[in-house]
């Protein structure tokens, strides 16, 4: 296996998208090229725990190839780092998955594996999520019901960078924030591997009324190609261990 | 949605069940509920009169995980860490949903908090350290355990004895940590990083003793380093090892046994231990820093006025 990068959106949201394409189908379109789409949606403190509208949530998630978690803003930072994590497993053990197939025929997957051989192949997988690189863009809803949120947002940004960083492969954060007037999504950090610096990036203004989650989402497939030469150099040929199978 | 809904046909699994393995084929009854973690339920459950802890769980991943955890546990010699594995198999419900599980020795015991309670001052640095000796073992082998709290804490008796649970968050030294719960993680109160050390499991077991004190888990605030400091001069039950609490904090151990030495020449000798005996604290450290500052300050001020006398004199004279 050849060191790959694990690429992933994360949406934090806390409403339906309502104008643009479907965000389901981008996130479809998304996982099909190779980035997982993960999705946080965000209540008030004193919103019901299953609102309305956020069945989307879910729904872009699941067709993103990700994780999806409706949370309070307390848990916050506890789901950011989870889901991550979460959906780089995932994502790993599809890979791991993928292989098997190969060697072991179309039915044999992880599950159906005995138990002390799917011990063996976890001990691969947790491996590679603790050495792979992994490239999380962040997307951030700014539309005027998230502002009371926004500092929470920041708060669980950090500790996810805290999380990631811990890891011994590298890891590179954008973070992006939609509505914007004149483009789908406007830049606030560009790629890099901590995210100390966000205190400033969450401008106040905040358009009303619209949410195209769809359009934002298909835009920031597009930041994946978009790097700095400099980052994508560094420790461009370390190889993974050999798997053994 | 279909994980959560498959989820819930494990989360209340009736008295009577009959869980049986498809690759063993080993069969147990359930018995009653445990309790329930992140990525599974615990059963108690029974094969041929004998009780064991079953926890079974939807994400085969996870459940392998801990299997793999406790399996290293198992090749220790001498001391046992962690309940003992018995049996990792997958049940097929006649549904012909597949559950992953494994069945584990049963820890008969009490919570940390109930049985410290009524009892006196000193049980709460006997249980500590009994802690420290565990995971001193633990540091050892190559492991932190991660996710210590009250809730993987167990008094099994007699004789009391604290024993480690849910091996959920155990992680290799070095790697980022698996598992944890904000309250005990030292990245949460800015206090380092996520990465397992020995000394990430050492903080938690700072703030599973705060938490003993105060009877409940606090916030962190808007500056979580201070209100840490306030809690520790708040709490009387931990006025003796309020030193031991802040060395821990300022990063003054790396290995649990220098903590377990600390502690236990302190539970021995509890009448000479004064706050000069341990050495490298922060605040003696810091008493000395203030002391030299003031002499040197002391000789700046006498040096400026014999200056300015010289200066005036000179003036006069000229």
């Amino acid at each position: 296996m050849k060191k790959g990068t694990l690429k992933q959106i994360l949406l934090l949201t806390d409403g339906c998208s309502n104008q643009g394409e479907d965000p389901v189908a981008v996130a479809a379109l998304a996982n099909n090229q190779g980035i997982t789409v993960n999705v946080i949606g965000v209540l008030d403190d004193h919103q019901s725990e299953q609102p309305d509208g956020l069945e989307e949530v879910e729904a872009i998630a699941m067709s993103g190839g990700g994780v999806s978690q409706i949370v309070y803003q307390k848990a916050l930072s506890q789901t950011v780092q989870m889901v991550t994590k979460q959906a780089m497993t995932q994502t790993l053990q599809g890979v791991v998955n993928q292989e098997l197939k190969q060697i072991l025929g179309e039915k044999q997957t992880f599950e159906e594996l005995p138990p002390d051989k799917r011990g063996e192949v976890m001990e691969v997988v947790e491996d590679l999520g603790e050495t792979c690189d992994l490239e999380v863009l962040v997307l951030v809803d700014t539309s005027a019901s998230m502002t009371p949120k926004l500092s929470t947002v920041k708060e669980a940004l950090f500790d996810l960078s805290l999380s990631l960083n811990a890891r011994s492969g590298n890891n590179r954060f954008s973070i992006f924030c939609f509505p914007n007037k004149t483009k789908p999504i406007q830049k606030l950090m560009d790629w890099t591997p901590e995210l100390d610096g966000i205190s400033k990036v969450f401008p106040k203004l905040a358009s009303g009324g619209i949410t195209p989650t769809g359009p934002a989402l298909k835009e920031a497939m597009y930041q994946f190609g978009k790097k700095s030469l400099f980052g994508s150099m560094k420790h461009a040929s370390k190889p993974y261990e050999e798997t053994g199978y | 949605m279909q994980v959560n809904h498959t989820k819930k046909l494990v989360t209340n699994l009736k008295q009577g069940t009959i869980i049986r393995g498809k690759w063993n084929g080993t069969k147990y009854q359930v018995i009653q509920k445990l309790g329930e973690g992140a990525c599974g339920v615990v059963y108690l459950c029974e094969r041929n009169g004998v009780q064991a802890a079953l926890k079974i769980g939807t994400d085969s991943s996870r459940i392998i995980t801990e299997v793999n955890v406790l399996k290293t546990f198992q090749k220790v010699q001498g001391k046992r860490l962690g309940p003992s594995l018995l049996d990792v198999d997958d049940w097929v419900t006649p549904a012909g949903i597949i559950f992953p599980y494994y069945v584990m020795e049963y820890l008969r015991g009490t919570e940390l908090a109930s049985f410290l309670r009524g009892k006196g001052k000193e049980w709460l640095g006997v249980m500590m350290l009994q802690l420290l000796t565990d995971l001193e073992e633990l540091h050892n082998q190559g492991w932190v355990f991660g996710d210590l709290k009250t809730d993987n804490l167990l008094v099994t008796t007699p004789p009391p004895q604290l024993r480690l649970i849910d091996v959920g968050g155990t992680t290799q030294t070095g790697r980022a940590i698996k598992e944890y719960t904000e309250f005990y993680d030292r990245g949460y109160w800015q206090r380092g990083s996520r990465k397992a050390d020995p000394s990430y499991d050492l903080f938690a077991l700072t703030m599973v003793m705060l938490e003993i004190a105060y009877g409940s888990r606090f916030e962190r605030g808007t500056h979580p380093r201070q209100t840490l400091e306030k809690k520790l001069q708040q709490a009387s039950l931990l006025k003796p090892y309020r030193l031991l609490i802040q060395k821990v904090w300022t990063g003054g151990y790396t290995h649990s046994r220098e903590m377990k030495n600390d502690l236990s020449s302190m539970l021995n000798s509890p009448s000479k231990y004064k706050a000069a005996e341990m050495k490298n604290t922060r605040v003696s450290r810091r008493r000395e820093a203030e002391k030299t500052s003031f002499a040197s300050a002391e000789s700046v001020v006498i040096f400026i006025t014999v200056i300015l006398f010289y200066i005036l004199y000179s003036i006069v004279a000229w």
